[in-house]
């Protein structure tokens, strides 16, 4: 993602969307705010934490818009911060940041919630465009999530058969826009290279987002077993 | 900037045997350490059953006055049970609990003796040799179980005597030799009152008393040399694999690290080491071979011949351009087949459109994006640089023409083109994937 697409940022409107962090560096945390700071017009850091039990007290107290949250933390890393504060705060969205490079622990990250994934090397200006644009109500993919969910919906020998084609399939359109996304497609190339809105594209996403949230098929349910979310 | 850096195997491993995290709803079923009467059985028993202590002693009592039960099944428990860890968190135990519970021991000794003599179940022996015995072995034990706790506290190691008396001052040894008193009375009350001394050869008699009278005594002890073995091998294992992490992260981290300091002001240097280190770092840590165990990879996989995976030989290839120009070489690779022939040419074909665009493109960024389907391997390589006019490349210029369209070409592959001067370049590598990759082994060589 570059200069040429700025539409995350341009739509959010005049107040800045209020963001609180959760990591367990705090050199990390740091780092993230000042990297954010440059965009303040559109991103504001309300507040941070850098514990589980931190991050469920401060996101209740803050109430922020979006949650930039670290997968790998001690007692039950971002997941289980996932699972304790969607019950009471559904409008909360959630962003995933790590550094792992491990399909599972990003897959289950999104299965308990998050509406998506970036990795800790993106740049401030990135960063605070994936915040508006889940702020708004969209997924954010990274090219590297969008690889793992085209993966884990490939249909290899030995994969579970197909119980629900409505969860368990991607639509071809679907996996095209998956396919740019991994070749590092911003979503308005995308639009103009499958002659479709940036808007249809919007869409597609989050469509690829809740099959990979409520799908059942073995790759997925085996990820997030392991990991013991189910 | 820091990262969290975790070893999955061992962070499955650690949750594995921890207790608190795997959810169990019984504590362990340890002996109690603190608020313990006797043995701490009880209380151990009570935890791990999520029932109050006084009523797990109210059914030691009851037992004890049916023949002596309740005071058998404390004394195995107290053998078979492993005390607490000696740094467990005690407990608060008001005084009332502990005199309820010194009651209820008392009484329980009281009620077996009184049944026992009642029925005429045991006989009077029992109640006196064998009681002797019993108390001055529980007493025995006791000093044991308080000497040990001290012991791993001091870390002392020492032998029977000290794993008995443990340097707990005088009152210990008076514990301990009363123990040891009773002990022997008991025994030779129970020889003098039941042995015919006149039909068996009273040496052997006294040699068997011997052994059984120190067999018990030091029952403790050899319970304890068991677990400390155990114990042993646990913290080396635990060591060796700190050493192991240890020399890895001093081989490459920390040479890294030295080699950054050394030239702060060299960005792009900086910038080129710190990403090298990352990428080996997250080879070790994640990687599908691991670090150390994947071989001399070399040229992209190239020189070793059709050997190691697709998925493999991209990242091997991506960091070497990485290294190489200073730049970001995002990847992702969707599936993975085992490289061969005309996979080879397109893993070198792709690298090298990776090497124009860091070269050409004036962007840090580039993108690499390869899917293995049943029929055929894709590979695109993207950046949002200038671009070019490709009709307008000078004919000198051999890298697209040679290396990525007549290599692609060589082995039935096709190659497309998408660039216009400020429009970034895309370039899509397509090879269909072989049942035999033989057909095409020589022409490659001939490069």
């Amino acid at each position: 993602m570059s200069d040429q697409e700025a539409q995350g940022t341009a739509e959010t409107g005049s107040r800045p969307v209020r963001v609180f962090l959760v990591d367990d560096h705090a050199l990390f945390r740091t780092g993230v705010r000042a990297e954010l700071d440059h965009a303040a017009d559109t991103v504001q850091v309300v507040g941070e934490a850098g514990s589980v039990d931190e991050a469920v007290a401060g996101i209740g107290h803050y109430r922020p818009d979006v949650v930039l949250l670290d997968v790998h933390m001690p007692d039950g890393g971002g997941a289980e911060v996932l699972r304790r504060v969607r019950p009471t705060l559904p409008e909360v969205v959630f962003l995933a940041l790590s550094v792992s490079d491990a399909a599972e622990d990003v897959i289950a990250v999104i299965r308990a919630g998050a509406r998506g994934y970036v990795t800790k090397t993106i740049s401030g200006r990135e960063l605070a465009e994936a915040v508006c644009r889940v702020a708004e109500g969209d997924a954010v993919f990274s090219p590297r999530l969008a690889g793992f969910v085209l993966d884990a919906f490939a249909d290899r020998p030995g994969a579970a058969p197909i119980r629900d084609p409505e969860l368990d399939l991607l639509t071809p359109r679907e996996r095209d826009v998956l396919r740019l996304l991994a070749r590092g497609y911003a979503y308005k190339e995308i639009a103009s290279e499958l002659f479709i809105s940036v808007k249809t594209v919007e869409t597609h996403v989050s469509s690829v987002l809740r099959k990979t949230q409520l799908s059942n098929r073995y790759e997925l349910s085996r990820w997030a077993s392991d990991r013991r979310l189910v | 900037m820091v990262e969290s850096v975790r070893w999955p195997g061992v962070a499955a491993a650690r949750t594995g045997d921890d207790p608190a995290t795997t959810g169990s709803a019984h504590a362990p079923l340890v002996r109690q350490r603190s608020g313990r009467v006797v043995g701490g059985v009880a209380a151990g028993v009570a935890d791990h059953l999520g029932v109050p202590v006084l009523w797990v002693r109210g059914v030691f009592t009851a037992l004890a006055a049916l023949g002596g039960a309740g005071v058998l099944a404390y004394g195995l428990l107290w053998i078979s049970m492993a005390p607490e860890p000696a740094d467990a968190p005690s407990r608060e135990e008001s005084s009332t609990e502990r005199m309820q519970g010194i009651g209820l021991a008392v009484l329980g000794v009281g009620l077996a003796i009184a049944a026992g003599a009642l029925t005429g179940t045991i006989g009077r022996w029992v109640i006196g040799p064998l009681g002797a015995v019993l108390v001055g072995t529980a007493v025995v034990w006791r000093e044991a179980d308080e000497a040990q706790r001290r012991r791993w506290l001091g870390s002392a190691r020492s032998g029977v005597a000290g794993a008995l008396m443990g340097g707990g001052g005088a009152s210990a040894v008076v514990r301990v030799l009363g123990g040891v008193g009773l002990v022997v009375t008991g025994m030779a009350m129970f020889l003098l009152t039941k042995v015919d001394f006149a039909a068996m050869q009273s040496a052997v008699v006294a040699v068997l008393a011997t052994l059984v009278g120190v067999a018990v005594l030091t029952v403790p002890w050899w319970l304890r040399l068991v677990r400390d073995l155990n114990e042993e091998r646990r913290a080396r294992i635990r060591t060796e694999e700190r050493a192991e992490i240890a020399a890895h992260l001093h081989d490459s981290v920390l040479q890294t690290l030295a080699l950054i300091q050394k030239q702060p002001d060299v960005p792009r240097e900086v910038l080129r080491l710190a990403r090298g280190q990352e990428r080996q770092l997250r080879g070790w840590l994640y990687g599908p071979s691991g670090y150390g165990r994947r071989g001399p990879e070399g040229e992209a996989g190239a020189g070793a011949g059709p050997a190691g995976n697709l998925a493999e030989a991209v990242a091997t290839a991506c960091g070497e351009v990485e290294d190489a120009f200073a730049v970001k070489v995002q990847q992702v690779v969707v599936g993975d087949c085992e490289l061969d022939e005309r996979l080879v040419a397109v893993v070198l074909a792709a690298r090298e459109a990776v090497v124009n665009a860091a070269k050409h493109a004036g962007v840090g960024e580039i993108s690499v994006y390869a899917e293995v389907e049943p029929e055929r391997v894709q590979v695109y390589v993207r950046d949002r640089g200038k671009g070019f006019d490709p009709e307008a490349v000078s004919e000198d210029r051999h890298g697209l023409a040679d290396s990525i369209r007549g290599r692609m070409e060589r082995h039935g592959g096709k190659v497309r083109l998408r660039t216009a001067p400020g429009e970034g370049t895309e370039v899509q590598l397509e090879m269909p994937r072989s049942r035999n990759g033989a057909k095409s082994a020589g022409k490659e060589a001939r490069r």
